[in-house]
């Protein structure tokens, strides 16, 4: 079958598409976006997060089809014309990358907590990234990559 | 050759920070890998590519009677189906000993064995055409515990004695005793006022790394092949690979391609010969990624083992004896399991001072999944045992648990049962006062979240216990007992744009670890410029040996640092030959050569001009020793790691809920070379001990692995993970370069310990197996009273 949507506010199609095959396969394999992780295609590593429409989902549990005239957001997309988003480079900074192989679903993931909450508690960062796998930095980088990136914004926000 | 996708990160990274050794430098390759730009393994991609896949063995054991590819052959899309009958070598490979086949030959050893392989269109082709094969099973009683292991008569030998190629002798892999101060004699035990005794238990752990195997083969027209994966050591995979696919090491080529985690997982081959063996057989470049069902299957797990220990002490506190017994579950084949033993023997009584010793550890062949590298390796599962007797030590005198550690503690110039003395800082008794001296976290809030059972609402309080426990742990540093696992780095000094740039080429495996950050960093030290790029790690320059060992900063960070002083070196010679230098206190700083007395003397640029200076340098660690087998003496290791923890949990005493409130830990790296990277490791590896201590387990019944998905087998999430404040000494080591001390696998060790100990303290249960269950704390056992 062939999907059509949009990506990173591009127009995409992809051709003689499998009807098992999900939204990840086609992003990674079809599309050239490989940012989006396959660490465990069922939904519970949070690595494939992606923003279907506005909301994070996983992508490796949405069947392509269902992607159809809609609206994707990947991690390829984060990063504006001007440089990485404030999450991207509060990761950096906080050196909360190690393989980062985890590190695209939890930007999106972190991204939309802090679009929704903006100055998320302690408590709020970890049960909104729960459902990030991380195998490297035990976490503690990464509570400091959101932290940052939320006084970032906020500092932004209050600048603007 | 065919052209990747996206191989920005297989090209070049160039990084142009002026951030030597010693600071936070930033990674090289972060920048790509917040974009999703970084190419891992599984990215990769070709025209004309195929998917390859293995059809694995559902049974432990079996003789194979026959296999039929003719259905999946016929498969529209497939391109090639092949058995061992295929396979142009010799049929095994192995880290130490080659009894793995490539291909299942005749019969199959554990649950997940590769039998065939296809290669297809559509990875979903290449899935349904290796279910299509039909293959004939006898199936076999598995040898699946130590008793049966030991009574190969009885139950089988999983290695006939004509096939078996292990370094012992019936199902036991290999053996290794530790005998010291004449051993525990009966007049040794007499001398002992207080004697505890326990047996422990260590299930099977996962490394659970987040990126699958996975690789991209391309045929090569020399009839060669070039291999792009993620693993620990590109030279050892070549060297394994090569004579299973019939050809000379130089027609295979390895290119490390991005890597998702490691943790010792990625030390045995995994799809590496079998996308090869496709791509030469089709001609076509073949890319293999596995599910994550696959990846359980796909690597070896940390060894379960049974741990019998007793301990004797005087009524003052001080250890008198050790004597026990550690047996490793090494599965179906040997990986790396003889090097385990050894470090579960030698370092099995932890970093105590102990005057009579008798140790000894094994490594079974069973019909279960075969063990090796994990992180530790082979000093966590003793490290939870003895750590677990200290305690039942310190309960039995009446003393203080960090007190009764701190009187025994091992320091510089004290011997280890080996009779190799520590000649570098070994700052045990420090590492546990300063994790005791910290402050404790506060009670639990009012945040249901902070509670154990968390968001399942099964508490607000009432049933929870605190408690807080230690431990404390000794890894080696670097391949052991006479092993030269040396390391090779070539940098080149050039001028570019007017700038000098140095070019660091190595074969080290960057697998998050940050070995790209500290070579560019030391680069930058030795050489005094701003500009490094940092060459894709290949085979085209000698051996790294492996990223494993907590070695690489050490072995190939003083590769790098070597092969710099060279080029160094031979800049001034050309200085003082052009310009007549006498100064003896020649510097490099910011792209100048620099004395003290003289100034200024020159640039870099004008000095090298259009030429370039490389240096290609091989560092080896000081030579070691193997263990006499049977007393276990010798200067085994290069170099020790010291860690200690304090957990703080709350236990739902009644429905045997844990929750770990704080994991701290003090840790001597001798030199943070990186200390923001040094923490992130200490960070990692504690967690994983987290893991270890409460939720890890893959769960075999007969030789079958029953939970091999991310759903079933649990790692822990940030809402398991506590805050965990982190204390780094930096007591140089006189032997490493910068002083620096392998820091990645000691947090590892101590974290399960400490916090099976704090449980102890909440429940008062002896809790001798671990990952810790509820039913552990809610069922009470007869044993434990």
């Amino acid at each position: 079958m062939r999907v059509v949507f949009t990506a990173n506010g591009r127009r995409v199609e992809a051709d003689d598409v499998w009807e098992g095959e999900s939204l990840l396969y086609v992003l990674r394999e079809r599309l050239g976006l490989p940012g989006s992780k396959n660490a465990c295609e069922q939904g519970e590593c949070g690595s494939c997060t992606v923003y279907l429409d506005g909301e994070p989902v996983c992508a490796c549990l949405v069947a392509a089809g269902q992607a159809e005239g809609r609206e994707v957001r990947t991690v390829e997309g984060l990063a504006g014309e001007d440089g990485l988003d404030p999450v991207q480079q509060a990761f950096l900074d906080a050196g909360a990358v190690q393989c980062g192989f985890c590190t695209p679903g939890l930007l999106v993931q972190t991204h939309a907590l802090l679009e929704r909450d903006p100055r998320p508690a302690d408590a709020d960062i970890r049960e909104a990234l729960s459902g990030n796998l991380c195998r490297c930095t035990g976490y503690e980088k990464i509570m400091d990559a959101v932290r940052l990136a939320a006084a970032r914004r906020a500092g932004e926000g209050a600048q603007g | 050759m065919t052209p990747l996708r996206t191989e920005k990160n297989l090209v070049k990274i160039t990084t142009d920070h002026p951030h030597g050794v010693g600071t936070d430098a930033a990674r090289p390759d972060g920048i790509l890998k917040v974009r999703g730009e970084f190419a891992y393994s599984s990215d990769l991609w070709a025209e004309d590519m195929l998917w390859g896949t293995a059809l694995r063995s559902p049974h432990a054991r079996a003789r194979i009677r026959s296999v039929d590819v003719s259905r999946a052959l016929a498969v529209p899309g497939v391109h090639a189906v092949l058995t061992h009958e295929d396979l142009p070598g010799v049929k095994t490979y192995g880290l130490e000993i080659q009894d793995q086949p490539a291909l299942a030959v005749d019969q199959v050893r554990h649950h997940g064995e590769p039998v065939a392989l296809v290669a297809a269109d559509h990875p979903e082709t290449a899935r349904r055409a290796a279910a299509a094969i039909a293959v004939d099973y006898e199936v076999l009683e598995p040898v699946c515990t130590e008793e049966q292991a030991l009574d190969p008569e009885r139950y089988g030998y999983v290695h006939a004695p004509g096939e078996y190629r292990g370094k012992a002798s019936g199902n036991v892999l290999h053996r290794q005793r530790v005998v010291s101060g004449g051993g525990v004699t009966d007049e040794v035990r007499a001398r002992a006022d207080v004697v505890v005794r326990g047996t422990y238990e260590v299930g099977m752990q996962d490394q659970a790394f987040l990126g699958p195997e996975s690789g991209l083969a391309v045929p090569a027209e020399d009839g060669g092949v070039d291999l792009y994966v993620a693993t620990q050591w590109l030279h050892v995979d070549r060297r394994q690979m090569a004579p299973v696919l019939g050809l000379p090491e130089e027609r295979v080529r390895i290119t490390l391609a991005g890597v998702g985690g490691a943790f010792g997982g990625r030390e045995d081959l995994s799809m590496q010969i079998h996308a090869c063996l496709l791509a030469l057989r089709t001609g076509r470049p073949v890319k293999v990624v596995y599910g994550r069902e696959e990846s359980f299957f796909g690597h070896v797990h940390r060894h379960p083992a049974r741990l019998r220990y007793e301990h004797g002490a005087t009524r003052d506190g001080r250890l008198v004896y050790v004597d026990a017994r550690i047996v490793l579950d090494g599965g179906a084949y040997a990986s790396s399991s003889p090097a385990v033993v050894g470090n579960a023997a030698s370092l099995g009584v932890g970093p105590y001072v102990v005057p009579h010793v008798s140790m000894e550890a094994l490594a079974l062949y069973t019909n279960n999944p075969p063990c090796g590298a994990m992180r530790g390796f082979g000093a966590v599962q003793a490290c939870f045992a003895y750590e677990s007797q200290m305690d039942r030590l310190a309960a039995a005198l009446g003393t203080d648990p960090v007190e009764l550690r701190r009187l025994n503690a091992v320091e510089e110039g004290d011997a280890l049962p080996t009779g190799q003395r520590i000649d570098s800082p070994a700052p045990v008794a420090e590492l546990l006062r300063r994790v005791k001296a910290l402050p404790l976290p506060p009670a639990a809030g009012a945040d249901l979240r902070e509670m154990p059972g968390a968001l399942s609402n099964t508490t607000h309080g009432e049933g929870v216990v605190r408690g807080v426990g230690y431990g404390v742990g000794i890894k080696n540093v670097g391949f052991s007992e006479g092993f030269d696992d040396y390391s090779t780095a070539r940098v080149r000094l050039e001028v570019v744009g007017g700038e000098p740039v140095a070019l660091v080429h190595t074969a080290a495996a960057e697998v998050g670890q940050g070995g790209v950050t500290v070579h560019g960093q030391i680069a930058r030290t030795e050489l005094g410029v701003e500009r490094v790029t940092i060459h894709p790690a290949d085979t085209g320059v000698g051996s790294a040996g492996s990223t494993s060992a907590s070695r690489q900063t050490y072995m190939t960070g003083g590769a790098v640092k070597m092969a710099c002083e060279a080029v160094r070196e031979e800049l001034f010679a050309r200085g003082r030959a052009r310009h007549g230098w006498t100064h003896d206190d020649l510097s490099l700083a910011g792209g100048k050569v620099v004395s003290e007395a003289g100034g200024v003397l020159a640039s870099v640029a004008d000095l090298l001009g259009d030429d370039a200076i490389e240096r290609t340098r091989e560092h080896h660690h000081r030579p070691t020793q193997p263990f006499d087998p049977e007393t276990g003496q010798g200067f085994g290791h290069v170099q020790y790691s010291f860690c200690a923890h304090r957990a703080v949990v709350d236990v739902d005493v009644e429905l045997g809920l844990v929750k770990v409130v704080e994991l701290a830990a003090a840790q001597d790296v001798g030199r943070a070379v990186n200390p923001g990277a040094v923490v992130g490791q200490i960070h990692g590896g504690s967690v994983q001990g987290l893991g270890l201590a409460v939720m890890e387990e893959v769960v075999t019944e007969g030789g079958r692995v029953r939970n091999p998905s991310f759903t079933d087998y649990l790692i822990p999430t940030l809402l398991d993970t506590p805050p965990q404040p982190v204390d780094v000494l930096e007591l140089a080591d006189p032997h490493a370069p910068y002083g620096l001390r392998g820091a990645g696998e000691a947090p590892t060790l101590s974290s399960t310990p400490a916090i099976v100990s704090a449980i102890r303290a909440a429940t008062g249960l002896a809790l001798r197996r671990v990952p810790v269950r509820p039913e552990h704390l809610t069922v009470r056992r007869p044993e434990e009273g």
